[in-house]
């Protein structure tokens, strides 16, 4: 019996997320499922106009990719909430925001990698060039790492409330707005044959932003939460 | 040693305890008694460091466990009367990641090894949601046995265990504290451990 490092710790907390995923894989799924219908639903309900499809093509991806993230985001930490092992995870001779970047991490190979991937086959739909979807899988690799950074924050303080999910949308989704502006910018610069590299040199900026700040978050909000 | 000075606690708007000072040498056990709504698992908590006292500190080895930290976890082991344990992850799954996340890595035999002592040895490899309370209760119970924290504390340790568990409980406890490892155990059955002081809340 040794000492595990913290990278062991990390590598354990991840993977276990993952098997747990994987046993529960219906949640994942059904997040997956929303992203695709709400992104489908557009083109039926609009119409057949590849002009006015292509020109909101990049809002309603994003969009719809912001509010999929919304339905798993009180799994990060509601699950181990209700079976204690989220005060086991508290008491790990760790610091607490390392253990909270792995639970981060989890969730966006989980939740978010899979919208990543299907995101540039809905774009087909809206008659978007190859460019553009490449720009779309881009975008989205940039922007759902800070969808799952700030929005662990609102799951945190949300923690055990009634309600917790309408709740958690109320507070993060305000918080998402710049990733949506940069993200969805990136994907309309393309549309029109404009430079998407700054849209997505803004975007990064977001996530670094957003990497320094919410783990150091979310730990004090767990904190109180556990309280 | 662990130290409590003048701990007090409100909930809500209710005082549970005031002035309590206690003090935990090597060897030695306390066992926390108290009807049920008197505090016990809040004194636990705040021992643990998960909450704070309204008033005074805790002190291990002459350092307030505040300053401490994560230094501090590394000298203890929480069971909660929730144990902690996945439904999803099988026994061994389980016990693995609790003592990884309390910072002892098991390697597969072992853990068997330690589910087998608490007569796990035939459930090892089903999901935790197939299994009683009472052998939920057991991984926890190896959980302590993998670990190598100075200091257990332990939310009615005994509950729903048989008595053949409850045996290998008192017995797991006693050889922590022979080898100079120290317990708080909230319980509402006698303990009958060597060595301990009484600690009535609510009293």
């Amino acid at each position: 019996m040794k000492r595990p490092s913290t990278l062991t710790m990390f590598s354990w907390l991840v993977r276990r997320d993952l098997i747990l995923a994987w046993r529960r894989r219906a949640d994942v799924l059904a997040t997956l499922f929303f992203f695709v219908i709400v992104v489908s639903l557009f083109p039926l309900g609009i119409g057949p106009e590849p002009q006015l499809l292509r020109a909101i093509a990049p809002g309603i991806v994003w969009v719809a990719a912001l509010l999929a993230s919304m339905l798993s985001l009180s799994r990060i930490f509601g699950n181990d909430y209700q079976d204690g092992t989220l005060e086991q995870i508290l008491l790990t001779p760790q610091p607490l925001f390392l253990v909270v970047l792995a639970k981060m991490f989890a969730h966006w190979l989980v939740s978010e990698i899979p919208l990543v991937l299907v995101a540039p086959l809905l774009g087909v739909q809206f008659g978007l060039s190859e460019n553009t979807l490449a720009t779309i899988t881009v975008s989205l690799l940039l922007g759902t790492p800070v969808l799952s950074l700030v929005g662990s924050v609102g799951a945190a303080l949300t923690l055990g409330l009634r309600a917790a999910n309408v709740l958690i949308a109320l507070l993060v989704l305000p918080l998402c707005i710049p990733a949506l502006i940069f993200g969805a910018g990136a994907v309309d610069a393309s549309v029109n044959g404009a430079a998407t590299q700054p849209w997505l040199l803004l975007l990064a900026a977001t996530l670094v932003v957003s990497f320094v700040f919410a783990p150091w978050a979310t730990s004090a909000a767990l904190r109180i939460s556990l309280e | 040693m662990l130290q409590a000075i003048n701990l007090g606690c409100v909930r809500g708007d209710r005082r549970l305890f005031e002035h309590l000072n206690f003090a935990l040498h090597p060897g030695e056990v306390i066992e926390l008694r108290g009807p049920n709504g008197t505090g016990k698992t809040s004194l636990l908590r705040i021992l643990c460091g998960l909450a704070s006292p309204a008033e005074g500190e805790i002190r291990w080895q002459e350092k307030n466990i505040r300053t401490l930290g994560e230094e501090y976890h590394s000298e203890i082991a929480y069971l909660a009367h929730q144990n902690g344990v996945k439904d999803e992850l099988t026994a061994i799954e389980n016990l693995r990641v609790s003592s990884a996340l309390s910072g002892t890595s098991l390697r597969r035999e072992q853990a068997k090894e330690k589910l087998a002592q608490l007569g796990l040895k035939d459930y090892w490899d089903l999901p935790a949601r197939l299994l009683s309370a009472g052998q939920r209760r057991r991984i926890g119970l190896a959980r302590l046995l993998a670990s190598t924290a100075a200091l257990w504390i332990l939310d009615e340790v005994l509950a729903s265990l048989d008595d053949a568990a409850v045996t290998v409980a008192r017995r797991v406890i006693t050889d922590h504290l022979s080898t100079g490892g120290m317990a708080i155990v909230a319980t509402h059955q006698e303990l009958a451990l060597p060595s301990s002081q009484r600690l009535d809340l609510g009293a």
